[in-house]
């Protein structure tokens, strides 16, 4: 496979799941805001935007649908859901010759979806349906590249995409939901607390499985727990991460190339998180662990761009 | 479509049936899925320096061209000699000239002319062959038959469209298309690989497979759908010139395993841009050094460079001649007449009459540099008189032609545009054409220009079997 269309495969992914990691953040916080009533104004607008890492728009007067405005439509912004939904269209436009035409239509589909949104008054009422909207729209494309692309090589950078992707975000949406808390307790939450729980298990999609699991009697540490390290949840720490190394593996031996920087770093990972005690985690603290999932995402980042992607001419004459 | 006023001609009468029976609710309707499968799926040409609508969708015309079984078979017959007679000539021309010096091609027609490449003199092609993928467009003229107006013999677009119209009226006429027994084109991807297959270079890589590519300029290209479509059809790597690299004279892909010698290369960029060692230093389009890998015989080009010596405009009006010479046959299809303007007796006659002229200059496209005469003002007129006078060369002079004209659904009816018609030719072990082409649309009123950048369209054409 041609190293800049497994660039673009790559990339194209990362956007789709950052859009809808957005999306459905949004999504669960207005929601959300709508129990604790009028009185929230912009300040959970602006701890969205950090969840989001998106800069606060340089805008003498801010309001919420400015807030909104930046995180959403704003082509200006590189990280908004159209930007992000354009860039994953552009990329898989550059290979559409390697992907399903199914996939391709359904990702134009939801690209011409988001930029017809009405840019009138009202048109964060109608993002809110739309909000949904962009969640389907990208659960729809992963249904059909799964049962509609061969799971080869191509497939799987689609995957490897996805799940660092996944797993930075995650790492980011749980150390900035704990920073919030003193200590971590292992015991119930009540209130506006429990709310804000029950926020961040639903921005993971994960808040049935989290009752599935340990009941809705909502617990911090268990909430940690599950979100890192729970091995069967798809928007779990450990999950992402493994299949981050499943990915790499492949792909390493797909290809026959030397690959064992990245596979070292993700196997590296995916120890750590197998066999991690959330006791211990805690008591090493939460955010040094979160920080360096994020330092070896990066890094695997990297050497994966390094190796398949943008390698010297003269390392590959010499094999 | 018609013979007379109210009947049509005997193979448009199935058509002429559906169409007055069809409400024109539904016609309408047909249009719009068409339009918005078009959309979704993508097929669209890029339209240069505009940030939002830098995508366009082609316009697509529903109602069928329909051309006879017979008719056809004359013009494939036309086509094959054409194109046989082309890479004769191309191949005299870069070796021995003796076309040149018998004197029924001008020397100086071929030196002067801007696309002759004097870095393919003496260069042994595989095959010999010069131009194994064509598209070259036709008319018909006032007497019915069809000629043709010019050759394509560089980078020829439009194919995609050409199989994407048929996929879309399969679709809207399923009845009438069955009924009418229409010729296949779906094996056009199929042949064009079969094609590039036989052309592998002299010191092709031997035993394993041969890697065949499609070079691209990029997304930014007007026909970049039409690459990926045709990359994916024929499950070929689709590469732009920065996945290429050329090291001791071959050809290599980056690829996420290493490099991968590249054997043949259907390249869509231009001989300018091809090769910035070799041609226009400033392309990043190109491959550095793939001109001295060619030469070197690692890898083959299709086209070759320096076709575009052969569809000269001035070059066109020697083509009867040149099919004569190599083949002494008469030519099967005509050309449509055109005065050669060095020619002192035919120059003093274009002069005369610029009123009744269409004046071109020989190395644009796309409609610039003309002059259509019955439109033209006395000043402009003065204009190319002065021009033709001092650089006879670079200009043609054809009558004015009576374009065709089809019956196209616009605007919420039935009306009559003109048309031409592109058949697509390929030359590898022998010559191949797909029963069918695009037929283009001029889709204003009274307009003669079918570009599809100037507000032009397509439509499906049906060759029957008959």
């Amino acid at each position: 496979m041609l190293s800049r269309v497994a660039d673009s495969l790559y990339w194209m992914s990362r956007y789709l799941e950052r859009a809808e990691h957005t999306a459905r953040l949004i999504d669960v916080d207005l929601q959300l805001h709508l129990d604790y009533g009028a009185a929230s104004g912009t300040a959970h607008w602006l701890r969205l935007l950090e969840a989001l890492q998106v800069p606060v728009p340089d805008d003498e007067n801010l309001d919420s649908t400015r807030l909104a405005y930046a995180v959403t439509l704003d082509r200006t912004n590189p990280s908004s859901i159209a930007s992000c939904i354009s860039a994953a269209r552009e990329n898989l436009r550059q290979v559409r010759e390697q992907c399903s035409s199914e996939m391709w239509e359904q990702l134009n589909r939801l690209y011409l979806q988001v930029v017809g949104t009405p840019k009138g008054e009202d048109w964060l009422l109608y993002s809110q349906l739309s909000f949904r909207g962009v969640q389907e729209g990208a659960h729809l494309f992963q249904g059909i590249t799964d049962s509609t692309m061969s799971h080869g090589e191509g497939w799987h950078y689609i995957q490897l995409g996805r799940y660092v992707e996944r797993t930075h975000n995650l790492a980011r949406l749980v150390g900035i939901h704990f920073s919030r808390v003193m200590e971590v307790l292992d015991l119930s939450v009540e209130g506006d607390e429990y709310l804000e729980w029950v926020g961040l298990l639903k921005s993971c999609t994960a808040f049935e499985a989290y009752c599935k699991k340990y009941t809705a009697e909502l617990r911090p540490l268990r909430v940690a727990e599950f979100l890192l390290l729970n091995s069967d949840f798809p928007h779990s720490v450990r999950f992402s991460v493994d299949q981050v190394h499943t990915a790499l593996r492949t792909i390493g031996e797909r290809t026959e190339r030397k690959a064992d920087s990245p596979i070292r770093l993700a196997g590296r990972l995916r120890a750590n998180l197998s066999f991690g005690q959330i006791d211990e985690i805690m008591a090493d603290g939460l955010q040094n662990y979160l920080e360096s999932i994020r330092n070896l995402c990066a890094q695997a980042h990297n050497s994966i761009h390094q190796i398949y992607f943008d390698y010297p001419v003269e390392s590959a004459l010499v094999q | 479509m018609f013979e007379s006023p109210c009947v049509p001609r005997s193979h448009y009468q199935g058509l002429f049936r559906t169409l007055l029976e069809l409400p024109g609710e539904q016609l309408r309707k047909s249009q719009q899925a068409a339009d918005l499968s078009f959309l979704h799926q993508g097929i669209t040409f890029t339209v240069y320096g505009n940030e939002q609508g830098t995508e366009r969708v082609f316009p697509n015309d529903l109602l069928p061209r329909i051309v006879p079984g017979y008719e056809w078979q004359q013009v494939e017959r036309g086509l094959t000699q054409r194109i046989t007679a082309l890479n004769l000539f191309l191949d005299d021309v870069y070796h021995e000239g003796h076309i040149l010096a018998d004197g029924v091609v001008p020397r100086e027609l071929i030196y002067s002319c801007k696309h002759f490449r004097r870095e393919m003199c003496g260069l042994a092609v595989p095959r010999g062959i010069y131009v194994s993928i064509c598209g070259t467009d036709l008319v018909r003229v006032p007497d019915g038959s069809f000629a043709v107006l010019e050759d394509n013999l560089r980078v020829p677009s439009g194919v995609s469209y050409m199989l994407a119209n048929r996929k879309v009226l399969k679709r809207v006429f399923p009845g009438l298309f069955r009924d009418y027994g229409v010729r296949s084109i779906d094996h056009y991807s199929q042949s064009l690989l079969a094609t590039l297959r036989s052309l592998l270079p002299l010191n092709c890589s031997g035993r394993r497979e041969p890697t065949i590519v499609l070079l691209t300029p990029g997304t930014f290209n007007s026909a970049y759908f039409e690459h990926t479509f045709l990359a994916q059809q024929m499950g070929i790597e689709l590469v732009e010139g920065r996945d290429l690299l050329v090291h001791d004279n071959i050809v290599y892909m980056r690829t996420t395993a290493g490099l991968r010698r590249v054997d043949v290369i259907y390249r869509r960029v231009d001989d300018d841009f091809v090769d910035p060692l070799c041609f226009r230093p400033d392309s990043r389009l190109g491959v550095a050094g793939l001109f001295n890998a060619y030469r070197a015989g690692n890898v083959t080009l299709a086209n070759a460079p320096g076709t575009g010596v052969a569809d000269d405009k001035a070059v066109y009006a020697y083509v009867p001649a040149i099919i004569r010479y190599y083949l002494q046959q008469d030519p099967i299809i005509s050309n449509v007449e055109t005065h050669i303007l060095t020619d002192k007796r035919q120059r003093d006659h274009v002069v005369e009459n610029l009123d009744k002229m269409v004046v071109k200059a020989v190395g644009e496209s796309g409609g610039y540099g003309m002059l259509i005469g019955p439109h033209s003002t006395a000043e402009q007129r003065e204009k190319f008189r002065s021009v033709i006078e001092t650089e006879p060369r670079n200009y043609i002079a054809q009558p004015v032609l009576a374009l065709s004209r089809a019956p196209c659904f616009v605007e919420g009816e039935i009306a009559a545009r003109h048309i031409d018609l592109r058949p697509y030719i390929l030359f590898g072990e022998h010559v191949t054409l797909v029963p069918g082409g695009l037929t283009r649309v001029a889709l204003r009123k009274g307009s003669l220009v079918v570009n599809s950048s100037q507000g032009g369209g397509s439509k499906d054409t049906w060759v029957l079997r008959g």
